[in-house]
């Protein structure tokens, strides 16, 4: 009775919810990171229907896509974050095991293997995206903070096995996020800056190394970037016609549908990767700051998240995704502006294709479902 | 769990962490800076120089494919060249109403009917300054008739190009292939750089696996366009931009068959109406001359490009026209395996060539009621090995084959490249079947069905039962014949020319592992009696070899259609014809210094000995210089 009586008086302590604002909070939607999400997602979506040619069929394949990313995002904001944490290992060791299946048995599109066939095909390297830093979030979680040296040694293992796995396919692209996102935790978790030198030191011979050990086609990549007349044909030509593109762009673009750079063909992969300077060029500097502006935002609310959250695990995963979030938008911009070599990077949540978006998204989902959650756990 | 672990300070871990937000924060913001100051740089301070070249960006960095190499016999004469030819195109985007102006190009006879709801579809959902193509191929005619209706259409013109054309090319269409648009498998296949420019690889034969020596490296050069995309003229040079200068495309290789056109156009010729194969080889160097497929269907038709109508014609065709018989056609060998079985028995001892059987027209095992039937009702009679392989007795190889045994039948049939694939330079072929009980235990999953029964002995004997071979397979068994156990692997190209320098790069010839034959008088016995079907009193294929004024040797065969292969389909009435058995022969001459090795495989052909051997006979003539002697 006393117990009935109870649960009457804090039931009755709200104020009375309409069904809609109900509905909406049990959605743990996180409404900031949603919004800014959404205005991203709107303007790609401009953009991408000019990069593909004003081409209607192509543009609502990559909307529906967009509402297969929106409900996974749904799904992992109503996973408690206790609950991921929980099933951590074994989501780890199922991609390993992935990817160890897809190196010896997956399908070889143009010269990779990427993709596994188990009834629906799908690439594990995205599983892996996150559950690398659950792993080492998760491996963190009950140590004291900062870790010791062994145990920092220990991550490094975590991090390098699923990435050297996924460079194998070949999938530089993938791998190096998915080595950063890992890194990013380590980092987080604090290790020593004096470590942070150290390595920085290390990287000079250790990019010699891994020179030796990169594709022809990787090399040439590199080699375009110095000099990006040397093949106007192949590899220096989406450099050379992307920076065309953004430059001719100017401060207020060409207007939209208006860019000749893309809709004479002479921007490559302009609705994939290189979708950010069919955006230069019609918008302009204004169009591309504001974007800039937008995924700023995005990871500004996920770092606030992350320093908000109540445990180590879900503290070290907000600030991981967020952060690898970044490594996206930096990276395909600076290899779209020529500033690094071109490495097969999207533009997060712009460019075609619906792989590395439903990811994205559901990363974004873990975020929310970390902030919504964070009160119910111990301080 | 120990979520309240006593040493873990909760409130110092998050003060190190928002430090590490903030520094990360920091790093980002500097990263970030880099890309903002780079968008400047090239959108505000260098905005005038872009936007110059992007104006100027109406000059387009265009590939030029390269010119195909091209394919010659072994004499020279062209089997696959590139000629000149027009093909009408349409830029969606100038023209107003595209359903329109098609029907009224297919009135004037330029656009097929059937094509324009596919050409609509393609204007509709490719790019709209993109050209589509309407018709591959233009007559002289149709040139003329719509350079006066031209004003009439505007976003239509015509274009030149190269096309690939086969002057003999129902002839060699097997042995050459043919080139047809690239498909999305093919551009996964191939080096998408190489083929920027490129509309057609190799589909099939020569054309397929010699893609890469044929195709060359394309180059390229700049295009002034028009601020639509069209093409206003060609800038010649590099320009004062930081672009670099035209390339001229370097030619693909030419290709040197080491084929026959004659003997190509004699064996066509000789199978019309008829459904087989026949293959000439050399046998000292393994060199195909001839290599026919029959019925051949005429390769020009991929390389224009056809209707869809035509090319279903050419797939559900009953005859199968597309279906290489030379290299994939797998049959059962008949009696022309029995000298290579002779060689095994005398090899193993299981018959000698004194030993004498009496051929009554039926022979069973021991102890069974079963009776296999020699081709001759009556019998032969008293038959010695020699005389076995002359008249072809069934009864004898019947007698002997519990003696050989399976197994080492297997032995020598595969040291003579049966049910093995030849490795022929153009891939693409089957490797037929050599039964052994080692193949059906993998075979077959029941143990009731892996057993091997003495009577499947038997009718392997006379190459009947499981046993298949591809008639580049039975060439490749006569070659070895003729030279006494000396393998070659067969090719089809001898030289690959460099089209430049004119270098000429020779295949050599690749000799394979011999035949074990110890006793080398075995092989003259053989030799010999295979030299009597053809040139004996009482050969079966001596009406082939009459008025031969060099010696030659030979074997038929007749192989019972027992089963129907499962791709094929057949329609009722035709079924009693296509139960007739198969017509084989192999041949090699001249007998002392053998330069060429035939088979003939003629489906429901009946006779080996009446419908193969004259192909043969004609084939050997004309190679050997004989031809004028033909009765």
């Amino acid at each position: 009775m006393r117990l009935s009586n109870t649960t009457q008086l804090i039931a009755r302590k709200p104020a009375p919810l309409n069904q809609f604002t109900r509905f909406f909070r049990s959605l743990n939607i996180d409404w900031p990171l949603f919004v800014g999400l959404l205005l991203i997602l709107a303007l790609g979506l401009v953009v991408l229907y000019s990069a593909v040619g004003e081409n209607l069929r192509l543009w609502l394949s990559q909307i529906g896509r967009l509402g297969v990313a929106l409900m996974a995002m749904l799904f992992f904001a109503h996973l408690s974050p206790e609950l991921m944490r929980r099933w951590t290992p074994w989501g780890f060791l199922l991609g390993c095991i992935l990817l160890v299946l897809v190196l010896t048995t997956g399908e070889v599109i143009q010269g990779a293997r990427r993709w596994l066939d188990l009834g629906v095909r799908f690439q594990p390297s995205e599983i892996m995206k996150l559950a690398v830093p659950m792993m080492a979030a998760w491996y963190l979680h009950d140590r004291q903070i900062p870790p010791r040296i062994g145990q920092f040694l220990l991550l490094c293992l975590i991090i390098i096995v699923p990435t050297v796995l996924i460079a194998q396919q070949p999938d530089l692209g993938t791998a190096l996020l998915i080595a950063a996102s890992g890194f990013i935790v380590i980092v987080l978790a604090g290790l020593p800056i004096r470590f942070l030198i150290v390595l920085g030191i290390l990287a000079v011979p250790g990019s010699l190394l891994l020179w030796k050990f990169m594709q022809d086609y990787q090399k040439q990549r590199v080699l375009t970037l110095l000099n990006p007349d040397s093949d106007p044909l192949g590899a220096g030509y989406n450099i050379i016609q992307s920076k065309i593109a953004i430059g001719s762009g100017g401060t207020f673009g060409k207007g939209w549908t208006n860019g000749s750079q893309s809709h004479l063909e002479f921007l490559p992969e302009r609705d994939t990767d290189f979708i950010f300077a069919v955006m230069g060029e019609e918008l302009g500097l204004l169009g591309a700051l504001a974007l800039l502006g937008l995924y700023v935002f995005v990871i500004g609310r996920g770092l606030y998240i992350a320093i908000q959250a109540h445990d180590t695990y879900s503290r070290l995963l907000a600030g991981s995704i967020s952060l690898t979030f970044f490594v996206y938008v930096f990276v395909n911009t600076a290899m779209v502006t020529g500033i690094v070599p071109v490495v097969g990077i999207p533009l997060p949540l712009v460019s075609f294709g619906g792989t590395s978006m439903v990811t994205l998204m559901a990363g974004f989902g873990i975020l929310m479902s970390i902030h919504s959650n964070r009160k119910l756990l111990p301080h | 769990m120990d979520l309240l672990s006593p040493i873990k300070d909760h409130h110092s871990e998050r003060r190190l962490f928002i430090a590490r937000v903030a520094l990360m924060s920091v790093g980002s913001a500097l990263l970030l800076g880099t890309v903002i100051a780079r968008l400047v740089q090239l959108q505000v301070i260098d905005y005038e120089d872009f936007a110059a070249r992007s104006q100027g960006n109406r000059v387009r960095i265009e590939p030029v494919p390269p010119i195909r190499g091209l394919i010659f016999d072994r004499k020279g004469r062209v089997l696959a060249e590139n000629l000149p030819a027009y093909q009408l195109e349409l830029i969606p985007e100038q023209v107003e109403d595209i359903e329109d102006t098609l029907s009224r190009l297919a009135m004037l006879g330029l656009v097929e009917v059937d094509d324009i709801p596919r050409i609509k579809e393609l204007s509709r959902s490719g790019p709209r300054f993109k050209p589509v193509t309407l018709n591959l191929r233009l007559s002289e005619k149709q040139i003329a008739n719509f350079a006066i209706q031209r004003p009439r259409f505007p976003g239509v013109d015509f274009q030149p190009r190269l096309v690939r054309h086969y002057p003999h090319g129902y002839a060699v269409a097997h042995a050459v292939g043919y080139v047809g648009a690239l498909s999305g498998r093919d551009v996964e296949r191939l080096e998408t750089s190489r083929y920027a420019g490129t509309a057609q690889t190799g589909k099939t034969g020569v054309e397929f696996s010699f893609e890469s020596n044929l195709h060359g490296d394309p180059g390229y050069r700049h295009v002034v366009n028009n601020a639509l995309g069209r093409r206003v003229s060609v800038e010649s040079g590099g320009r004062s931009d930081s672009l670099p200068s035209d390339r001229t495309p370097s030619p693909g290789a030419n290709v040197y068959l080491s084929l026959d056109l004659d003997l190509q156009l004699i064996a066509t010729e000789a199978m019309r109406g008829w459904r087989g194969a026949v293959v000439a080889l050399d046998p000292w160097t393994g060199e195909i001359l001839a290599l026919v497929s029959a019925p051949s269907f005429d390769p020009n038709l991929f390389a224009v490009g056809m209707s869809t109508a035509q090319f279903s014609g050419l797939q559900d065709d009953l005859d199968r026209p597309l279906f290489n018989r030379a290299t994939r056609g797998a049959y059962p060998p008949g009696s022309t395996i029995k000298p290579v079985l002779a060689l095994a028995a005398l090899e193993t001892g299981a018959t000698n060539l004194t030993r004498k059987t009496l051929c009554r027209g039926y022979f069973m095992l021991p102890n069974t009621t079963h009776r296999y039937r020699d081709w001759k009702p009556e019998g032969h009679g008293e038959m010695m090995l020699h005389d076995a392989i002359e008249q072809s007795c069934d009864v004898y190889f019947y007698e002997i084959s519990s003696d050989i045994g399976i197994d080492r039948m297997h032995f020598y049939l595969d040291q003579f490249g049966l049910g093995r694939l030849t490795e022929v330079d153009i891939g693409d072929e089957s490797a037929g079947l050599v039964p052994s009980r080692d193949w059906k235990k993998r075979a077959f999953r029941e143990p009731a069905d892996q057993r091997w029964f003495q009577g499947e002995t038997v009718i392997a004997s006379i190459g009947q039962g499981y046993m298949l071979a591809t008639p580049l397979q039975l060439a490749g068994a006569a070659a070895a014949l003729a030279t006494r156990g000396t393998r070659f692997r067969p090719h089809l190209v001898a030289a690959i020319e460099d089209p430049l320098s004119g270098e000429r790069t020779l295949t050599s010839a690749e000799r394979l592992a011999d035949v074990d034959v110890k006793n080398d008088h075995y092989w003259s016995s053989v030799i010999d009696a295979m030299h009597d079907v053809m040139q004996g009193q009482r050969g079966t294929a001596r009406a082939a070899a009459r008025g031969a004024r060099y010696e030659m040797a030979g074997k038929s065969g007749t192989a019972q259609v027992f089963s129907l292969s499962q791709e094929e389909e057949y329609k009722e009435e035709e079924v009693a014809e296509r139960l007739r058995d198969h017509a084989l022969f192999i041949a090699f001459a001249p007998v002392d210094d053998p330069r060429i090795a035939v088979s003939v495989i003629v489906e429901n052909g009946s006779s080996g000995s009446r419908v193969a051997a004259p192909i043969a006979r004609a084939i050997m003539d004309k190679y050997l210089g004989y031809d004028g002697d033909a009765t």
